[in-house]
């Protein structure tokens, strides 16, 4: 019975929390993609770039805080910093919409054409954030490290086996419901919202019904900073802040969004997480937990990791590509224009 | 003016560029920009090949380009002694095993009746065959990575003179090619950009990774090079005398001739490349292909096998990348997977075909060499630049500092400009498609 406890224990330590955490941040990114994919029809391949922007931003007013000496107790600064971030996101979207996305819509070019033109975007966005903040590793977490400490767990419950609770992910998870209830109860139950969903369902009906496209697409924006800040923020906090990682965000950012399907809200949130779990446990070496479960003879002599935690990527790619074969509109059925 | 004219002033001001290169630098960087601006025409092309005739979106030029470059070791370098023999065979049988294990798993789902028992036959022949795979691999795998792992360690390659790696390199990206064009081609056309996206990353994961292939980031260097050593060269009485009789010295003379015996190779390669895409644009297949590109539908209509064409010509652009990444890679003499970025592999190549006029093969050997020469002057430009910025700036001061350290950025910015503008004022490029 211990046994069983102490792999559910390792199990949890390993391979749920993390995953759990991992999912929030990607669930997040993918919202954003979904977003506009929806509502402006295009892939936005900036949106990596936006997020490590966002997290640039509020990397930056976190060091002028702490500098300051403003500190939020126990929980990190960044939280404090990031409304500020999000505020700089905004502008910067609104910026590149006003100049640069608006005109081809006007024009009613291609989608592809939009996808080159978020290409330039995510060209000057990342050398922007590189050249502000340079291209190397930059922490800005402080506060508690852990909720639960290995040891103090160790402590607590007499087990063999520690667990990890890092604040940063328990923010990541707490922070990711608060956005992802409000989002929803944004989208079903205000005005603007449905008017949202309206312009994703149908463009043409919902301009016969008096619905302002650019509001829409303003409010789209605003919506795609702010998530997207958030989503790079978190992550940073979790991980590590480094330019180049958004970059290579973007592959299961974007294998989440049409695992779920594109265009779908609630589909986002699965991809991310269905994404999320089948990295960690593909690459995870189970042989802690199968140590606990099976029999002492049968007790495995390697890893038993399926896959090393280099090939991380090639995880989202597969599945990816078998949504692809077997169901291209993805889990929750989104649009395939 | 007329196209003919224009087009001469663009190319004339181009060589203009990298001529004044030589006098303003040195005429060894200058051959430098030549050289790789030789292989990146030829990326264009490649890509152009794709997007300009088929308006098919590639995001995984690095991949194939890194396919090409591994080619290049698989070929050139000798075979490791006994690599072979201590699990050569074993590995070969692994993956073949694995891909038996892939295709069973696709003829029992195209056989079988729909229903749980399928699933649960895909699931078993895929876990059995992954488990069988890893217990014939990992024993051989680690048996290839003993032999002096600090000089070899991986299985070497089939020692044959390193032009051959070219085309091979055109073919084991094409093989690639066809896998993914197969799986996301006829969907939406954001998916093959996903695809291509996630299998370049893939690509170069196995590449670091797999060091009984090529030594992952440990590197392979020291590749055999169709062009003589610049040592060699010094030590030789008669080109010293050639040298002289130049009024050259024969440290530089030789560094030159090395780069010129490339640069003639490489040219040999464009041309041949540029005269079959052209030809190509210009043939009733080509002529198919833009009408595929500008109106699916009604070319479905027609009858034609929009798929299938856009299939052929995706591995055909593919290929093409492939050569270049495989001559790249001789270039350099080293294989280095960790150096393959998407931004300089993937996303520059576009800006290069975009600039240049997509649909136009002339137009993508001017990108290829336009932007390629300002992709490497932009970092002294920049710094240049941020030098004269904060030249009213106290000395020592840390925004002045950050700035100049800073500048080496410029480029990504400097390229993400130069797209937009291009898309937004001249949509069809230097040289429009006609």
């Amino acid at each position: 019975m211990i046994d069983f406890l102490n792999a559910f224990v390792a199990l949890s330590n390993f391979v749920l929390i993390p995953a759990i955490s991992y999912g929030a941040q990607l669930a997040l990114g993918a919202l954003g993609v979904t977003l506009i994919y929806g509502i402006l029809r295009f892939s936005n391949f900036a949106h990596g770039d936006t997020m490590a922007f966002g997290a640039m931003c509020t990397i930056l007013v976190t060091w002028l805080f702490q500098s300051w000496g403003i500190s939020f107790g126990p929980l990190p600064t960044a939280l404090l910093a990031m409304p500020f971030g999000i505020l700089a996101t905004m502008g910067l979207v609104l910026f590149t919409d006003r100049y640069v996305y608006k005109f081809y819509r006007e024009q009613k070019a291609k989608p592809v054409i939009l996808v080159i033109v978020s290409l330039g975007v995510m060209f000057i966005l990342n050398g922007l954030v590189r050249f502000i903040i340079g291209p190397n590793d930059q922490r800005f977490s402080d506060g508690e490290r852990f909720i639960i400490s290995v040891r103090n767990f160790k402590d607590m419950t007499g087990l063999k086996e520690g667990l990890a609770f890092k604040t940063t992910q328990g923010i990541t998870i707490v922070t990711a419901i608060i956005v992802v209830i409000v989002l929803f109860w944004f989208l079903n139950r205000t005005r603007t919202g449905k008017s949202m969903r309206a312009y994703s369902d149908n463009e043409d009906l919902a301009l016969l019904s008096g619905i302002n496209p650019e509001r829409v697409v303003m409010i789209t924006w605003l919506i795609v900073a702010t998530l997207a800040t958030i989503a790079g923020t978190l992550y940073g906090l979790d991980k590590s802040f480094k330019p180049f990682i958004f970059l290579q965000l973007l592959l299961p950012v974007f294998a989440s969004a049409i695992v779920g399907g594109l265009g779908s809200p609630i589909g986002a949130i699965a991809g991310g997480f269905t994404i999320a779990f089948s990295e960690v446990m593909i690459t995870y070496a189970w042989k802690k937990v199968a140590t606990y479960v099976v029999p002492e003879a049968w007790a495995p002599d390697s890893l038993v990791q399926l896959l090393s935690t280099d090939y991380k990527f090639a995880v989202s790619f597969v599945i990816l590509l078998i949504v692809l074969l077997f169901r291209p509109t993805g889990l929750f059925a989104g649009k395939s224009v | 003016m007329t196209d003919t004219m224009r087009n001469t002033v663009y190319f004339a001001g181009v060589a203009l560029l990298i001529v004044i290169t030589g006098f303003v630098q040195s005429w060894n960087s200058a051959l430098f920009i030549l050289n790789f601006g030789l292989i990146s025409a030829i990326m264009a092309l490649g890509v152009n090949l794709q997007w300009g005739f088929a308006g098919l979106f590639n995001v995984g030029i690095m991949g194939f380009v890194a396919l090409g470059g591994l080619a290049t070791v698989l070929v050139s370098m000798p075979a490791t002694p006994g690599a072979w023999e201590a699990g050569g065979g074993p590995v070969v049988g692994a993956l073949l095993m694995g891909a038996a294990t892939v295709v069973a798993a696709g003829i029992v789902l195209k056989k079988m009746a729909a229903g749980w028992l399928r699933h649960a036959a895909v699931l078993l022949i895929i876990v059995v065959g992954f488990f069988v795979f890893r217990s014939l691999f990992d024993p051989a795998v680690a048996l290839i990575e003993d032999i002096n792992p600090a000089s070899t360690g991986y299985l070497g390659g089939l020692g044959l003179p390193v032009v051959m790696a070219w085309p091979v390199g055109g073919v084991l990206a094409a093989a690639v090619a066809w896998l993914i064009g197969k799986t996301a081609l006829g969907l939406r056309s954001d998916y093959l950009a996903i695809a291509t996206l996630g299998i370049s990353e893939i690509i170069i994961a196995v590449m670091k990774n797999e060091d009984w292939l090529a030594r992952g980031v440990k590197n392979v260097a020291g590749l055999p090079r169709p062009a003589p050593y610049e040592v060699d060269l010094q030590d030789s009485a008669s080109f010293i005398e050639r040298a002289n009789s130049f009024g050259l010295d024969p440290v530089f003379a030789s560094t030159i001739w090395v780069k010129l015996v490339y640069a003639s190779l490489f040219t040999v390669v464009l041309v041949i490349l540029f005269i079959l895409a052209q030809r190509a644009l210009h043939s009733p297949w080509g002529r198919m292909m833009r009408a595929i590109r500008d109106n699916e539908h009604a070319a479905e209509a027609m009858g034609k096998n929009v798929t299938a064409r856009h299939l052929q010509i995706f591995v055909l652009g593919s290929a093409v990348c492939g050569i270049a990444g495989a001559m790249m890679t001789t270039l350099d003499g080293q294989l280095t997977p960790g150096t393959y970025q998407p931004l300089r592999f993937t996303f520059l190549i576009w800006v290069m075909v975009i600039v240049g006029g997509s649909g136009s093969n002339l137009g993508s050997v001017l990108g290829g060499f336009l932007i390629w020469w300002l992709w490497v002057m932009v970092e002294p430009m920049g710094l240049g630049l941020m030098n004269f910025v904060t030249m009213g700036m106290s000395e020592g001061s840390a925004l002045k500092e950050h700035l100049i350290d800073s500048a080496a950025h410029m480029r990504l910015l400097t390229m993400g400009f130069v797209l937009l503008l291009v898309l937004r004022f001249s949509p069809r490029g230097l040289i429009p498609e006609k």
